[in-house]
């Protein structure tokens, strides 16, 4: 921990419970000013999941995860299609978006000449495709299916396609940053040993950037299940009564369903997608947690 | 592409299945299609468009798939011009439709070759909806222009009708994207800018509007008559007055056409191609009619009276040609 983070807290500590010396007005206002702040933060999230699990709390059965969508039996409703539908988007979204952004990052890092107008230019993109609201990579999806020959964009590949396009500056950042962590030292090692250029980033470079890599491809992937506003435009179904059978089949999403029933008039429906709302925020929770797994489970330090 | 290849292949396969058994049944033609299905019909039928037709079409979607599964339906919502939009340049098999097709947009059909049929499904009744302690039972359809038309200020009951309570106007009404907006702007009002006045609060969420005027004195506001029945304890409806005295809003004022001009049809258009030439997409449209009244039930519409349905049936009879 930092020297000032390390004050600060002793400080803390001591205005709270009253040793401090320079207890003036201005300080302690300003740490009532703290704790409102994380108090409000804190209690406002606190406040959203309990009352969205309370108000699907009848609906925490086995068959939320079995069932299809249903109207007729609105009781009943499940939301087997769009949990299928989101691993399945996941699965291709991390097929199309980490070779490309761990490959784009690597060459930007150790091969492209940052003083290049062009790989400068590359770079401020790639810091603005990062901050593009989700529905523009919708329209980008829809276009590039169109180009490609697909009459309808509402498929797998169609939704994995925005969601990677999505995610792939995410990723790029991480990955960059994870390769400029690897310490120097290990590179010129390996080069002094008689490793070629290729050798060296392939099984010194690569494998030490792990951890970082992994990190920021789960925490992409993890705000690309969240997401609805790019598949809704991309054309994705609210209601789809089957399993997804491969890339090319008709899908719904998690995220999807929960926004088509919340709209709809029934008390069940509702109370199904909060139910849902809990069963999304588990699934993002589970990634997190991995992601935090695999980087403990491979830091290394230098 | 692989995937239009193996349509090539499968498709014309199911095709000559599904004619050799319709050709065994024979006769009559609506029962025995839906026995036909439940061996032989396999396939994927697109429906998107009016989110207010979706439980509808949700509705036969489940039902249908209790019978054969294999039938592989998707619907969206994406509302009823989002819905033509893709249905005109053929995307979709079926599109969902909250009022009848506009002549721009079947221009585009006609462009793209998109033939198709019209068929009613349910009736809607729009119902004005006021909070149940306004002392407001009855407007004209003129006192509904003075509320909700495009150049309307009032702000006050008053404003529109003397006899009506001093109370400040809270208004509520679906946003302009919904196809009950463009019901109330171009069909109820008929102003030539087709708009609403637009110092409401809008949203989408009929559920918004249920709890705002119920909540707040002297509001009032319009959505389905679905929504209106469910919320009957918290609301009161407006009876309307198109010049033969005031009309409560009901199933059968809806259905006889005496609940103008706030009752309407709701549709699907179905590709006259796809019916043809995909089974799949036949086996959801007959049974969809076939099971209209069930459909309509669940889905929380009026459904239609036997007058309207023999219409219906008839268009149908006209697709199998």
């Amino acid at each position: 921990m930092s020297i000032a983070a390390t004050t600060a807290r002793e400080v803390t500590a001591q205005l709270a419970t009253g040793k401090s010396k320079d207890r003036t007005v201005g300080s302690l206002v300003f740490l009532c000013a703290l704790w409102f702040s994380l108090f409000f933060g804190v209690m406002v999230l606190v406040a959203l999941i309990a009352s969205t699990a309370i108000k699907g709390a009848p609906r925490f059965d086995a068959e939320l995860l079995t069932n299809y969508t249903s109207i007729v039996r609105p009781e009943t409703a499940g939301f087997r299609a769009g949990i299928l539908g989101s691993l399945w988007l996941m699965l291709f979204t991390a097929i199309m978006a980490v070779p490309l952004g761990i490959a784009a990052a690597v060459y930007l890092e150790e091969f492209a000449d940052p003083n290049k107008p062009w790989n400068r230019l590359i770079e401020v993109n790639l810091q603005n495709l990062a901050a593009v609201p989700s529905i523009v990579y919708g329209l980008l999806a829809v276009a590039v299916m169109a180009l490609l020959g697909f009459d309808d964009a509402g498929i797998v590949l169609g939704g994995a396609l925005a969601l990677a396009l999505l995610i792939l500056p995410v990723i790029i950042i991480t990955t960059r940053e994870a390769v400029r962590a690897v310490p120097r030292e290990i590179r010129d090692g390996s080069l002094a040993l008689g490793a070629t250029v290729w050798q060296t980033t392939w099984r010194q470079t690569l494998p030490s950037a792990v951890p970082g890599i992994a990190t920021g491809t789960i925490l992409g992937l993890s705000r690309a299940i969240g997401e609805a506003a790019p598949l809704v435009v991309v054309g994705l179904a609210g209601s789809v009564l089957f399993d997804p059978e491969g890339m090319m089949s008709k899908v719904t999403a998690l995220p999807m369903q929960i926004y088509s029933l919340t709209s709809q008039s029934r008390e069940e429906l509702r109370e199904a997608a909060s139910a849902a709302i809990i069963v999304l925020l588990v699934m993002i929770l589970g990634l997190n947690a991995l992601a935090i797994y695999i980087r403990n489970k491979f830091q290394r330090s230098w | 592409m692989k995937r239009t290849s193996f349509r090539r292949a499968v498709v014309p396969g199911v095709a000559a299945l599904a004619l050799s058994l319709a050709a065994c049944g024979g006769g009559d033609a609506g029962a025995s299609d839906s026995e036909g299905g439940e061996t032989a019909v396999s396939g994927s039928v697109a429906v998107d468009g009016s989110s207010t037709v979706y439980p509808m079409s949700v509705a036969a979607q489940e039902l249908l798939n209790e019978q054969n599964p294999e039938v592989q339906v998707t619907v969206g919502e994406a509302g009823t011009g989002g819905g033509f939009e893709v249905f005109c340049t053929g995307e979709t098999d079926i599109s969902d439709a909250s009022r009848p097709i506009e002549e721009d947009e079947a221009a585009v059909c006609e462009e793209n070759g998109v033939e198709y049929t019209e068929l009613q499904v349910a009736t809607d009744a729009l119902t004005v909806v006021v909070h149940p302690d306004l002392a407001v039972d009855c407007l004209t359809v003129d006192e509904l222009i003075a509320l909700w038309g495009p150049k309307s200020k009032a702000t006050n009951w008053q404003d529109i009708n003397p006899e009506f309570p001093d109370q400040e106007i809270k208004l509520f009404g679906p946003g302009t994207d919904s196809g009950t907006y463009d019901y109330m702007a171009a069909d109820v009002i008929g102003d030539e800018s087709e708009t609403t006045r637009k110092d409401y609060e809008a949203s989408e969420d009929d559920n918004v509007l249920v709890e705002g005027v119920a909540g707040t004195e002297g509001a009032t506001g319009y959505f389905g008559y679905t929504y209106y029945e469910q919320n009957s304890d918290k609301l009161k409806a407006v009876a309307i007055d198109s010049g033969n005295g005031c009309v409560e809003p009901s199933a059968e004022t809806a259905q006889s056409g005496e609940y103008t001009p706030l009752a309407r049809p709701l549709f699907i258009y179905v590709s006259n191609k796809s019916y043809t030439d995909n089974p799949a997409v036949k086996e959801y449209v007959d049974f969809y009619i076939e099971n209209l009244a069930e459909i309509a039930e669940v889905g929380q519409f009026i459904p239609l009276s036997d007058e309207l349905y023999a219409e219906t049936q008839a268009a149908l009879e006209g697709l199998q040609g």
